[in-house]
Formats: structure tokens, C-alpha cells, sequence
């Protein structure tokens, strides 16, 4: 028997696993390395919306301080990925910078390309 | 002197070859002036570990606790009986080998000397912080500084063969410590809560005679240097380096310190009485006799004369051992008493090698026919030498092999007295011809060996010319290697007659 | 003055950051030198106060920012066992940066210099935090400065391959992050709390309705912060990291960031998962343990085969830090204190031993095994503390490295695993033979012509060896301070459980 009620309730989630694997099989399964960046790209947002999703109280407002506005919206976790979508650009850069100047060192940026180049020497 | 405490004699001793070994390398550029350094150094040692002996001999047990490295443990330092033969053997012998060595390196003209005696006096010390260990852990410290402080002397030659035998030194040496001996120093810290050395023994009714026979035998074959088979390859391995350092190393610091170690570890750490009621440790006196005999039967097919005398030491150092394994007082003495005998004399067998090869560049034994008449200093020494040896009166040798037998006897053990008479006939065997070819036997008349090729040229001239002349025509060694031979062959047959400074301590180590 | 020493916490955070900014504005690379240096010369003196003031009073120093009291706000927590790492880590820094002048300069270009100085400062901001601050996710942010930092360090080595090893670094550096995130978040979610003393206060209670996501939460921090330490298998990007890195990059590097990392997992078991999870009924410390063996034993046999001097010293690190995990996971006071002790003094070690060897590099450009031979008569000092540092690896009694393995032994044998002693020495013979190996080949060997111009490095590269060389004799004496302290340590982590 399947529960629907659940599923509906966690929906979520799922979505979240779905990116968090997809991303992952992606950093795993290419060799292109801006593909790569791009599948860890996916799968820390999906880490964005594991936090963001149970901060979110259905028909809550925006966290505001005033006695007319009782049921409110958790604000941490948007900190939080403000602050974790800081640090993936950061990250997604200097990944593509890294693609970059190996782009110029080795005229390539498939791993495998890469990787016969290196045994050659 | 005269007015220092027994526990400023105590640090100096250590001190004073470390200083050794910083001043020596200042005088890198005057060899003269850098074994002047040498032989003070070692002059300072022997009389102030010669200090020691009066403050012992009445009772005195000097101390000095250090920092606390590991919870409850210290390196700590503590003057007692049997550590003081050890240390007065080899410091003594350092002054003898000082002189030897003198002779020897220049006479081979032997490349890196200061490196040498810097190695050496590093070695030394680390032999006397062995003798006058309070714990456990200060002796496995200053054994591992030993077996360091010996490799590049063992490696002295820099040739392939010698970072063979190197390598073979280093990981027996190193990885019996490592794997067994401090496994079993470990334990016993854990077990017993220290590893104080305890007249008595720290282990009564801690361990079942399983596991402490399990132990002793970590101990037994953790500590590498008493060169128990099937642990003593390094030993025949290490007489790649010069000959002074297989003689007061290799016959004297590095292997008594583990005989030392294991009869130490016998009496002040398991205690006699703990072992014997345990009833587990017939292995031990059969590991003991086993090497006895198998080192003595291997050294008879030695043709090389280093490598005779090596495996000559493997049996002879389990008579120490033995000793310690008969597990009565008396053997205990006669073990002790082999520690300073076995040291004279195989020193003295040593420095004839080495005496031989400076002299005539001969290495083995079939080439040394009529030898003795043309050094018949070197020969004589080294007949005293074989005769203790094999334990014949008038040689320090007779003493401990005589206290082991009563010891054995004493107490209705059969098996180790079997060993000491045949293994008694196969030292005569294999020690008796080498003499008999020096002294009966015809000159040899064999061509140059290659040993010597800067002697070949001049000695091929000289055979036209007759006598008087290089390489088979060769006469005594430099006098400092005579002198020193001459010196410890005297010592084997005076430690004969006037026994008592060795015989005092080890009996002061079995009382209670 | 007390103003000051109130705000010791967050100093020692923004030294470094300050310096960081400070560095990007200089053009030259011997201003930014000075700038990294002044900041690496105050943060040990920062760290040494906290542990002094922590020892001494035996509370945590509670720092709150912003006003923000701590639950909500973030909380830098200083309590004996990260002033211990903090000053770890600040101490390496401290005695890296006389010899990061002459061997940056000729490892980096002129123009990259001030870069990568702020890259280094970065990385020790980014390390300090880590360890200083008493939030989960402030960790993270911490953990990823100091990772992007180390990514860009990395890839300014010499050869093209340092490109890549940075490039792999990254991607498995961010999934280990991600990772650990992800588990932050599951606890988030049910405990509503990131600060580490609250998450430990809050999960017991949560245990009973929601084991479930706290043990996967336990799954993804253990296994994200075991990619960042490098705990074996998970060490794959660490041996081509530091074989290619510049030279200072790899020293300073190998002491300190797999450090922090060990940190963050002693933390989040001791003082989070521990109170709460009955780790009694899950085989974690069987894992890691059986984990931290194999690379004590797998990573040693890689070492003895490996060319070049740089990789193999990498994978006596992987080797090395299985004997810290093993010791954290005993989870005894002696095995915890082993791991403790093990952490500042392989940091000791290794660093000097990257020292040496990037001292040869400098002399001769070379990194080869087989191309240093003979190295040892053209740079004796050099060499000799190379030794010394290898003989402390291998735990020779004298050393620093006897100590550590004292206390993992009779942390093993408290444990009732006596088997495990003999593990642990046998390993340390590995080390004999990858550390003989580099001896026989530095002594034995004729020096190779390319060396016969090599000579001591300068004074402020030798200096900095020899310093830690000989630290690696005195704290096989005193061990006061390593050995003293872990084991106040491990009293605090364990509650004062035998």
C-alpha cells in the first residue's frame, strides 16, 4: 500500500535526492571536466533546498517583527544558502579557472585526453 | 674526582662521550690532536665509571630521575652490580680499542676517521646508558641510539656489499626491537604498571606461566643484539665493517648489551624465583643450547677468519644467555662473569684479525700458515684468546663456564651441562687448528691475494730479492695494534688469577 | 590590555584575514612576505594565550558575534581541545614563513607572489576557523576557504600536472564538503540548532523520534570530513596534491590541513554524536579502526615503492594519519590522548620533512629518488634532519614519534585489543624501509653530476628545518605539552571516563 499522504508531505526530498544523485553520477560519469563543474554544480544546489524547503511554514510570512504577523517563515536557513551560494560560485570559479590553464597546458580538457598526454612523458 | 658525589659520576659518565663526540669533529683537519681527544675521553670514562665501583661494592645504588615522557614512565638512571661489569667492561676496553684503532684506521689508510670516532664514542655512550638504565624504557632508548649510532660504522666501507650487510643489520636490529622487544615493554608497563628494574622482579602473579612465558620470549628474541638464533644474522653480516668496530662493538658493547639486557631483564624484571616456578620456560634453555652448538658447528666451515670468530660469538653469548636460563644464582654469577670474560677475550682474537689483515692483508683462515713465526706477538695473544675461548684455566673463559656448571649441576639440570662439554670439544675444533697453522705448519706459499694490490708490485720485487721484505715477508703490525692485543691478552689471563671486581658485583646482584 | 584578551577568539581569525586583504593591494612579493609574516607571527601567541587561559580556568572561552547570543548567533568556542589544534596549526605557519621567502621566490613567478601569500593567509584563516568556531555551519563556510585556498596553492606548483591534481583536489574537496553540509542540514532539520554544544543538549531528546536522519546525518559528516583528512580509502587526491604543489605549499599544507580536519571529526563524534548516539551498538570505531589499518599498512607498502620523494613522504601522511584516527577511535583516555599527541607531533615531523625536501628542490630542482643520490655529503645538515625527522616517524625511542606510539600501545591494550600493538609497530617498520630507502640513497650513492653544485640552502630555509628537527628530540622528552595536555584532552572529551 502505497502512502500518498507521505509522499505528498516529503516531496521535497525526493526532489532533493534526485538532484543530489544525479549530480554526483554526473561528477562520477564524465570525463569532461566542465561537465564535471557542472554536476557539482547540481549537486550542491541540491543541498540549497534540503535546507530551505523545511524552513518554509505553509502560509507563513516573511519573518517580520510585528504582532500582526503571528506564523513566519524560519530566516536562518536563507542565511545559511546565501551563504553556501557564496561559497559554490567561489568554488565553480576557481573550478573553471583550473579547466582553463589546463585548457592552455594540455589543449584539452577531457580526463582521459589528459591522462595519456601525462603518461607519454 | 674525589669529592664527587656517586650521582655527578653517574651523569658524567654519560656526558663525558657525548662531549667526546662534539669536540671530535672540531678537530677534523689535525688527526693527532682529534685521537688525543679520543683517548682522554675515554681515559675520563674508564676512571670515573672505575669511581662508581667503591660507592657500589659499599652499597651505594646512585639515581637520577628524569622527565617523565609517557604516564608513570621516566628515562631514569640507576648504578647496580651487574650494569656496573657491563659498563666497567666497556669502557675499560674502549681505551684499549682507542689505541688499536689508532693503529689500524691509519694503517689502512681508512677514509672518514672522524666520522668514525665521533660514531664511536656515540656508541660507547649509549653502551653506558644501556649498563645504567633504571627502567626499561631508558634502556630501550639508549639500545635503539646503539644499534644507530653503530650502522654507519658498519657501513663504514660506503660499498655495495657493506649497504647489504647494512641494511641486514638495521632491520634485524630495528625490527626485533621494534616488533617484539617494545611490544614486550609495553606489556609489561601495562601489566605491571612500571618497568623499573626490581631486585625480585615486577611480575610475580601478574601474568599465568603462559603468557609470561610468552613474554619472556618477546624478551628473549626482541632483544636482537644477544643474537639468539634464529635472530643473529646481523652479527656475521656486521663483520663488513673495520675490524675495531667488530671487536669492541661486535664483540663487546653492541652484543653484551643484549646478553646484558636479557639477564637483566631475567633478573629485575621476571625475577628468577617467578620464572622458576612458573615452570615454562624449558624453550628457554633448549633456544640457548641450540645456538650453542648450531653457531659452533657453522663456525667450523668458516674459512674467513672474521666470520669464524662471529659465529664463534653467537654461541659463546648464548652461554650468557644460558646462564640466565638455568635460572639458579650461581649460573647467574658464572653468566655474569662470561660477560667480562668472553669480552677479553674476544677482543683479543679480534685485534689479531685485524692485526693479521693490517700486516698481511690475509683474510682467511687457510692462508695463514706459519703465520705465528712471523707475528708471533699477535699469535701468542691470540692463542690466550682461543683458550679462553674454549674455557681452559689459566683464561678468564674457565670461570664462567665452571659457575654455570655448578650452577646446573646444582640444581639437577643435565641438559645444559651436556651442551657446555660438547660444545667445550667443538670450540677446541674449530679454534686449536688456526693455532697450529700459525705456529707448525710451513710458510704458505700463495700468490698474492687481492687485497693488497699496492703491496702486489712491491711484494712481487721483493720475492727476488729474499727476506726482509713487503707482504709474505711481512712482519709485526704497528705497535699500537700490538701493544692493545698484548694488553687484552693479559687481561683475559689476569681476570683468571684475580677475579674478584666481577666476581664482587655479581655476587652482590644475586643477593637480596 | 583585558579589553584584548576578551577578543582573543575572533583575533585570531582576523589577523590572518585582515593580512589576506592586505596582501592582495601589495605588488611585490617581499611586501606581502612581511604582511603574512607579521600575521603568522602573532596567531601562535594568540593561540598559546587561549590555551593558557583554558588550562588555567578549565571552562571554554565563549565568544559570541555580533551580539547574537549563542544558539542563534555564531559562537567561537575555545575549549583545551581546539586552543590544542589552534595552536598546532599557528605554529606551523609561524615556522614555515621564514622559509616560505627564498623558496617562493623561486617557485612562483614575481607577479603571482602577493597572490599567493593572500592564498596562504587565506588558508590559515580558513583553517583557524574551522577549528575556533563552535557552529556546524560556520564550519563549512571555515572548511571551504580554506579548501579553495589550498586549490589555488596547489595548482601554482611548478609542473602542469599541479593543474590537475588541484582540479581533482576541488571536485572530491567539494563533494567532502557537500557532504558534511548535507549531514549538518538532517540534523538542522531535526534539532533546529547548529551550534555543536546545543546540537548536544538537543539531539538527545530527538534521538527518540528521529534516529533515523541523525544516524544518515552521522553517515555524511563521518564520510565528507573523512575525504578532507584523507582517512584511507577516501585519500586518493592526497598524494598527487603534495607531490605537485610547490615546495612551501606541500610543507605547510602537510602539518596543518589534514589537522583541522581530524579536528572536525574529534569534535562532532566526542562532543556532539558521543553524548548522544550509542556508538556502543554501531561498529563506527571497529570501521575506523579497521580503516585506519589498512592505511597504516597499505599506504606504507605504497610509499616503499614510490619514485619520487615528495609522493612518498604523501603516503607515509596517509599512513600516518591512520595511526590518529586509530587512536580517536579507541576512544579510550591513552588512545585518545595517542591521537592527540600523534596530531602535533606528525605535524612536527612531516613538516620538517617537506622542509628537507624542498630544500634539495631549491639547490637542485630535482625530486627524484634516484636523482638525489648522494645528497647527503653535498647538503649534511639538510640531510641529517631529514633523518631526524624520518627516525621520529619511524618511533625510535628519543623521538617525538616514540611518544605518540606509547600512548596508542597502551591504548590498545586498555582496550583489550593486544593484537593491535603489534599492528601498530609492525607498520612502523614499513617506515624503516621507505625512510632506509632515501638514506641509502643519499649516503651510499655517488653524487649524480646534476647535484655537484648543490650545497646547504640559505640560512632561512635551514633554519626553520633544523628548529623542527630538533623539536622532533626535545618533545620525545618533554612531553609536557603534547603529551600533558592531550591527556587533559581526552579527560574532558571522555568525562573523566577511564
Amino acid at each position: 500500500m502505497i502512502e500518498w499522504e507521505m509522499i505528498a508531505y516529503h516531496y521535497n526530498y525526493y526532489i532533493t535526492i534526485f538532484l543530489m544523485v544525479s549530480g554526483l553520477y554526473i561528477v562520477i560519469a564524465r570525463g569532461n571536466m566542465i561537465k564535471k563543474l557542472i554536476g557539482l554544480g547540481l549537486f550542491q544546489t541540491s543541498v540549497y533546498l534540503l535546507y530551505l524547503a523545511p524552513g518554509k511554514i505553509i502560509g507563513g510570512t516573511a519573518p517580520i517583527y510585528d504582532k500582526a504577523y503571528q506564523v513566519y517563515s524560519n530566516p536562518l536557513p536563507h542565511v545559511l544558502i546565501l551563504t553556501a551560494i557564496v561559497v559554490g560560485v567561489a568554488t565553480l570559479a576557481v573550478g573553471l579557472a583550473l579547466v582553463v590553464r589546463i585548457s592552455e597546458e594540455y589543449g584539452s580538457i577531457d580526463e582521459d585526453e589528459i591522462f595519456e598526454q601525462d603518461e607519454d612523458q | 674526582m674525589y669529592d664527587a658525589t656517586p650521582e655527578t659520576l653517574l651523569i658524567a659518565s654519560l656526558v663525558i662521550p657525548l662531549i667526546g663526540a662534539l669536540l671530535i669533529p672540531l678537530f677534523h683537519r689535525h688527526p693527532n690532536l682529534r685521537e688525543t681527544v679520543t683517548l682522554i675521553t675515554a681515559g675520563l670514562l674508564a676512571s670515573v665509571v672505575w669511581s662508581l665501583y667503591g660507592p657500589v661494592m659499599a652499597g651505594a645504588r646512585p639515581e637520577l630521575v628524569g622527565p617523565e615522557i609517557v604516564p608513570g614512565l621516566s628515562i631514569a638512571l640507576k648504578v647496580e652490580p651487574l650494569g656496573m661489569i657491563y659498563g666497567l667492561v666497556a669502557s675499560t676496553l674502549w681505551i684499549v680499542n682507542s689505541i688499536y684503532s689508532i693503529g689500524y684506521m691509519r694503517g689502512n689508510n681508512e677514509p672518514r676517521q672522524t666520522s668514525f670516532y665521533v660514531c664511536f664514542a656515540v656508541a660507547i655512550a649509549s653502551a653506558i646508558g644501556i649498563a645504567f638504565s633504571a627502567n626499561l624504557i631508558t634502556l630501550f632508548l639508549a639500545y635503539e641510539i646503539l644499534t644507530l649510532s653503530t650502522y654507519p660504522l658498519v657501513t663504514h666501507k660506503a660499498t655495495d656489499e657493506a649497504r647489504k650487510s647494512g641494511r641486514t643489520y638495521l632491520m634485524l636490529l630495528i625490527g626485533t626491537s621494534m616488533v617484539l622487544l617494545l611490544p614486550a615493554i609495553i606489556i609489561t608497563a601495562a601489566v605491571a604498571g612500571t618497568t623499573d628494574f626490581t631486585p625480585g622482579g615486577i611480575l610475580d602473579g601478574k601474568l599465568t606461566p603462559v603468557l609470561l612465558s610468552g613474554l619472556l620470549a618477546l624478551f628473549v628474541f626482541g632483544i636482537g643484539k644477544a643474537a639468539v638464533m634464529p635472530v643473529h644474522f646481523w652479527l656475521p653480516a656486521a663483520m663488513v665493517a673495520p675490524t675495531p668496530v667488530s671487536a669492541l662493538l661486535h664483540a663487546v658493547a653492541v652484543v653484551k648489551a643484549g646478553v646484558f639486557t636479557v639477564v637483566k631483564v631475567v633478573v629485575y624484571i621476571f625475577g628468577i624465583d617467578t620464572l622458576r616456578q612458573s615452570g615454562a620456560t624449558d624453550w628457554f634453555l633448549w633456544v640457548a643450547s641450540f645456538t650453542i652448538i648450531v653457531a659452533s658447528l657453522i663456525a667450523l666451515r668458516q674459512d674467513n677468519l672474521k666470520k669464524r670468530l662471529a659465529y664463534s660469538t653467537v654461541s659463546q653469548l648464548s652461554y650468557v644467555v644460558l646462564g640466565a636460563a638455568i635460572l639458579t644464582p650461581l649460573s647467574l654469577v658464572g653468566a655474569a662473569m662470561h660477560i667480562a670474560a668472553h669480552a677479553c677475550a674476544k677482543i683479543t682474537l679480534f685485534f689479531a684479525a685485524g692485526s693479521i689483515y693490517t700486516a698481511a692483508h690475509k683474510t682467511e683462515i687457510s692462508e695463514l700458515d706459519g703465520i705465528g713465526h712471523k707475528m708471533p706477538w699477535t699469535m701468542s695473544a691470540f692463542t690466550i684468546g682461543a683458550l679462553a675461548m674454549i674455557g681452559l684455566p689459566p683464561t678468564a673463559g674457565f670461570l664462567g663456564k665452571w659457575f654455570m656448571l655448578q650452577g646446573a649441576a646444582g640444581s639437577a639440570q643435565w641438559l645444559p651441562i651436556v651442551v657446555i662439554v660438547i660444545s667445550t670439544i667443538l670450540n677446541a675444533l674449530y679454534f686449536l687448528p688456526i693455532v697450529h697453522r700459525a705456529f707448525f705448519r710451513g710458510t704458505a706459499t700463495t700468490s698474492v691475494d687481492a687485497g693488497a694490490v699496492a703491496a702486489a708490485s712491491v711484494g712481487a720485487a721483493s720475492v727476488r730479492d729474499g727476506e726482509h721484505h713487503h707482504h709474505d715477508d711481512h712482519g709485526e703490525a704497528p705497535f699500537p695494534i700490538v701493544l692493545a692485543l698484548c694488553t687484552t691478552a693479559l687481561m683475559t689471563l689476569a681476570l683468571f688469577f684475580f677475579p674478584e671486581v666481577p666476581m664482587n658485583l655479581a655476587n652482590a646482584m644475586i643477593q637480596r | 590590555m583585558s579589553g584584548l584578551q576578551e577578543h582573543l577568539p575572533i583575533l585570531q581569525i582576523l589577523v590572518p584575514l585582515f593580512g589576506a586583504i592586505l596582501t592582495a593591494f601589495t605588488r611585490r612579493g617581499i611586501t606581502a612576505w612581511a604582511i603574512a609574516a607579521i600575521a603568522s607571527g602573532i596567531a601562535p601567541f594568540i593561540s598559546a594565550g587561549l590555551l593558557i587561559r583554558v588550562l588555567e580556568t578549565g571552562q571554554p572561552i565563549s565568544y559570541v558575534m555580533g551580539s547574537w547570543a549563542a544558539p542563534w548567533g555564531i559562537e567561537y568556542r575555545v575549549d583545551v581541545l581546539n586552543a590544542y589544534v589552534l595552536l598546532i596549526i599557528s605554529l606551523i605557519g609561524l615556522i614555515s614563513i621564514p622559509y616560505a621567502r627564498k623558496s617562493v621566490a623561486t617557485e612562483i613567478d614575481s607577479h603571482k607572489q602577493p597572490w599567493f601569500y593572500t592564498m596562504y593567509l587565506l588558508c590559515l584563516a580558513g583553517l583557524l576557523g574551522i577549528v575556533i568556531t563552535g557552529d556546524a555551519f560556520n564550519a563549512f563556510v571555515f572548511l571551504e576557504i580554506s579548501s579553495l585556498a589550498t586549490y589555488t596553492l596547489i595548482a601554482l606548483g611548478r609542473n602542469r600536472r599541479a593543474l590537475l591534481s588541484a582540479y581533482q583536489y576541488l571536485i572530491m574537496g567539494t563533494i567532502g564538503a557537500t557532504f558534511y553540509i548535507i549531514g549538518v542540514g538532517l540534523l538542522y532539520v531535526v534539532t533546529g540548532t547548529l551550534n555543536f554544544a546545543d546540537l548536544a543538549t538537543k539531539l538527545g531528546p530527538a534521538m527518540a523520534t528521529h534516529n533515523k536522519p541523525i544516524l544518515a546525518a552521522m553517515a555524511f559528516m563521518t564520510v565528507g570530513i573523512s575525504l578532507k583528512l584523507a582517512l584511507f580509502p577516501l585519500h586518493v587526491w592526497l598524494p598527487n596534491a603534495y607531490a605537485y604543489a610547490p615546495s612551501f605549499a606541500t610543507a605547510f599544507l602537510a602539518g596543518t590541513a589534514t589537522k583541522a580536519a581530524i579536528y572536525l571529526l574529534a569534535r562532532i563524534y566526542f562532543s556532539v554524536f558521543a553524548v548522544v548516539v550509542p556508538l556502543k551498538e554501531l561498529p563506527v570505531s571497529e570501521v575506523i579502526i579497521a580503516l585506519s589499518l589498512a592505511a597504516m599498512f597499505l599506504a606504507s607498502i605504497t610509499a616503499i615503492f614510490e619514485q619520487n620523494a615528495k609522493r612518498m613522504l604523501a603516503y607515509s601522511s596517509v599512513a600516518q594519519i591512520g595511526y590518529i584516527t586509530l587512536g580517536l577511535a579507541l576512544a579510550n583516555k591513552m588512545g585518545v590522548a595517542g591521537g592527540l599527541v600523534h596530531m602535533f607531533n606528525h605535524a612536527i615531523m612531516k613538516t620538517a620533512l617537506f622542509f628537507a625536501l624542498g630544500a634539495m628542490a631549491y639547490r637542485t630542482g630535482l625530486g627524484q629518488m634516484s636523482s638525489l643520490a648522494g645528497i647527503g655529503r653535498k647538503m649534511p645538515i639538510t640531510t641529517a634532519a631529514f633523518v631526524v625527522a624520518g627516525l621520529g616517524l619511524i618511533g625510535v625511542p628519543g623521538t617525538a614519534g616514540f611518544i605518540s606510539k606509547w600512548y596508542l600501545a597502551i591504548g590498545a591494550i586498555n582496550h583489550g585489543w593486544t593484537w593491535l600493538v603489534f599492528m601498530i609497530v609492525l607498520s612502523s617498520l614499513l617506515a624503516v624501509i621507505y625512510i632506509g630507502r632515501f638514506v641509502e640513497i643519499a649516503y651510499f650513492r655517488e653524487p649524480a653530476p646534476e647535484i655537484a653544485n648543490a650545497h646547504e640552502p640559505p640560512a632561512s630555509m635551514l633554519a626553520p628545518l633544523v628548529i623542527l628537527a630538533a623539536a622532533t628530540i626535545y618533545l620525545g622528552f618533554d612531553t609536557r605539552l603534547t603529551g600533558g595536555t592531550a591527556q587533559s584532552i581526552a579527560n574532558y572529551l571522555l568525562g573523566g571516563a577511564p
